[in-house]
């Protein structure tokens, strides 16, 4: 009896994901598809947390007022793309604080590039034009994603990214019209941010266990080696444009396929710092975890404050 | 907890106020111009103070309610140098003044420079602050000078969404744990000394106050004085006895604080001069 029922919910499910109908918390979904959208919904909450640190290393040293305000709203947006994603992960019901937790203990994954130190002012240019502009290419079709909170949280996500990509662009083309010293601040923080930013794309197609599965569900909607294609195509000139050098000698034109043909990625470095083995995984984690710990008397004293108030006026009513 | 200060901050200050410049002496020029800058500075100081805790904070809606109280002070501090550069009338920008100017140079308050600490040390903070930049911006919008009551009407929105969060939080604080107690207590101790200085008026502001360019601090003081044993008698915490105040800020003599405050933010612009950034 019970199987009949189930596929019966199954068909339904189905059914909405081919007629591109949206799942929504309450609706019936396999685990398999609520497990895979926690795991990636969570990993974004947490890359955008985690990805404040790199970023907010520069707060205090941005070279002017404006680019002080800026750096400081962008690095702010980060926090709130966080809540927002925390916020859809729950509906699938799993908590923030359980989710904070995997993050923590290291458990749970956040994307790769934040464990890439920022060592230069133009890492922040790079950042922005380069991670956001992967980041974008990557969140675009998720605002077509088939969980309704997930694709709602992603359309607002993606507002703000395009203003961060412009402001990372802006910051590079300033450095690129600027002294022979910016030039090659820019050149060099492009050299180091390349590799690394064509990674956050994840591994090759037929090394992504996942893709296939996520496709059919319309979770995703390209594959990994597909968005890296558009992205390289998209970047190749905007480098030019700035004046800069992609630092891959194989990287050419390809007239038949319409598309740049670049050299090899170096996958021991990827799967190295998802490891854990990158230069600043350790000190991402010890920060949030510092973050955590620190503020553990707040969280208990807010808690403790409501529960008094809350008594207090069911006193005095 | 969902108020404004959760809310990202979209909304950068750019360049608003268009007013042409008064007709002043150039002695009160100067007055007018060594003012502003301190306001200025004081704004700025706080500003990368609370700057530093991004990312960093406690619980995620509060680390952005940080960075936005930040932002409106930066605001501030942008609007008030821009204004000080054109009385200056030197060709200086707001950078110029920022990032050129050495620790003896600035005159900010001691308060505000002071090391956050841990998250009730800086809710301390900037609750002194706090309550003294809402009563005092409430009486500089009705200054003789119309570029500062403009700037002063547009910060006071904002500050009083600041003085609102951060007597929330001394309350929270104060009657949460024992612990949240005990470190409340603590960041009176450490940080009560530095109030009075907001209210101590130099030989610059009393000759402004006289001319009735900024008001006096008899009544914001008084104002003062009743918000602030208002939220600590709420918060369960006693009211610090009268005690020595440090002061000096406001003439240049600093804590050894600023130094570093100052060697991050002007490393680009003193490591590379006069570029573009």
């Amino acid at each position: 009896m019970e199987t009949i029922v189930e596929k019966s919910l199954e068909d339904i499910f189905e059914e909405k994901i081919a007629s591109e109908i949206r799942i929504e918390p309450k609706d019936w979904m396999p685990e398999k598809y609520r497990k895979t959208l926690v795991r990636q919904i969570s990993q974004h909450a947490h890359s955008e947390i985690v990805g404040m640190l790199p970023e907010g290393n520069w707060i205090t040293r941005a070279p002017s007022l404006k680019r002080k305000a800026i750096l400081l709203a962008k690095v702010q947006d980060e926090a709130g793309h966080g809540l927002y994603l925390y916020s859809a992960a729950e509906t699938l019901g799993t908590s923030r604080d359980q989710m904070f937790e995997d993050l923590l203990s290291g458990k749970a994954k956040y994307s790769s590039i934040f464990n890439y130190p920022t060592l230069s002012w133009a890492d922040v240019g790079a950042i922005g034009w380069l991670v956001d502009g992967a980041a974008i290419m990557n969140q675009v079709p998720l605002c077509r994603t088939s969980y309704g909170p997930y694709a709602r949280a992603m359309v607002r996500v993606c507002k703000e990214e395009s203003f961060h990509q412009r402001q990372g662009f802006e910051i590079m083309m300033t450095l690129c019209n600027g002294s022979e010293e910016q030039k090659e601040m820019a050149q060099e923080a492009f050299n180091r941010w390349w590799w690394p930013t064509l990674m956050m794309f994840g591994p090759k197609d037929e090394e992504s266990p996942n893709t296939e599965q996520s496709m059919r569900w319309k979770i995703k909607r390209f594959t990994n080696d597909e968005l890296r294609q558009r992205f390289v195509d998209m970047m190749v000139p905007q480098a030019e444009f700035l004046g800069l050098t992609v630092p891959d000698k194989d990287l050419k034109w390809n007239e038949a396929k319409g598309g740049y043909d670049f050299g090899a990625i170096d996958w021991n470095e990827f799967w190295n710092v998802v490891k854990g083995n990158g230069p600043c995984n350790k000190d991402r984690l010890k920060a949030r975890n510092k973050a955590q710990e620190e503020g553990a008397w707040v969280r208990e004293a807010a808690m403790a404050y409501a529960e008094k108030a809350a008594t207090r006026e069911k006193k005095s009513a | 907890m969902m108020d404004h200060h959760t809310q990202p901050a979209h909304v950068l200050h750019e360049l608003q106020f268009k007013t042409p410049l008064q007709e002043y002496s150039p002695e009160v020029r100067q007055l007018v111009f060594d003012y502003t800058l301190q306001l200025a500075d004081t704004s700025l100081i706080l500003s990368h103070r609370l700057a530093e805790w991004c990312g960093h904070g406690p619980i995620l809606e509060q680390d952005m309610a940080m960075t936005n109280i930040s932002l409106d002070l930066l605001g501030e501090a942008r609007n008030l140098y821009q204004y000080a550069a054109e009385l200056e009338g030197k060709g200086h920008t707001e950078d110029d003044l920022a990032y050129l100017r050495d620790a003896v140079a600035y005159k900010n308050p001691l308060l505000v420079e002071q090391p956050n600490g841990n998250f009730g040390d800086t809710v301390l903070r900037q609750f002194i602050f706090d309550t003294f930049h809402y009563f005092f911006l409430k009486e500089l919008q009705n200054s003789t000078d119309h570029r500062l009551a403009a700037i002063a009407e547009k910060s006071l929105k904002e500050a009083s969404y600041h003085i609102k969060w951060s007597s929330e939080w001394v309350i929270r604080l104060g009657d949460g744990t024992e612990e949240s107690k005990k470190r409340m207590e603590a960041a009176i101790d450490e940080l009560w000394t530095y109030s009075g200085e907001l209210f101590e008026a130099t030989p610059t502001e009393k000759a402004l106050q006289e001319l009735d360019i900024i008001p006096d601090y008899t009544s914001i003081k008084a104002e003062w004085d009743k918000h602030v044993a208002q939220v600590l008698q709420e918060a369960t915490l006693a009211l610090p006895q009268d005690q020595w105040m440090q002061s000096g800020g406001k003439y240049g003599r600093h804590s050894e604080h600023l130094g570093y405050i100052l060697s991050d933010l002007q490393y680009l612009q003193r490591t590379y001069p006069g570029q573009k950034w």
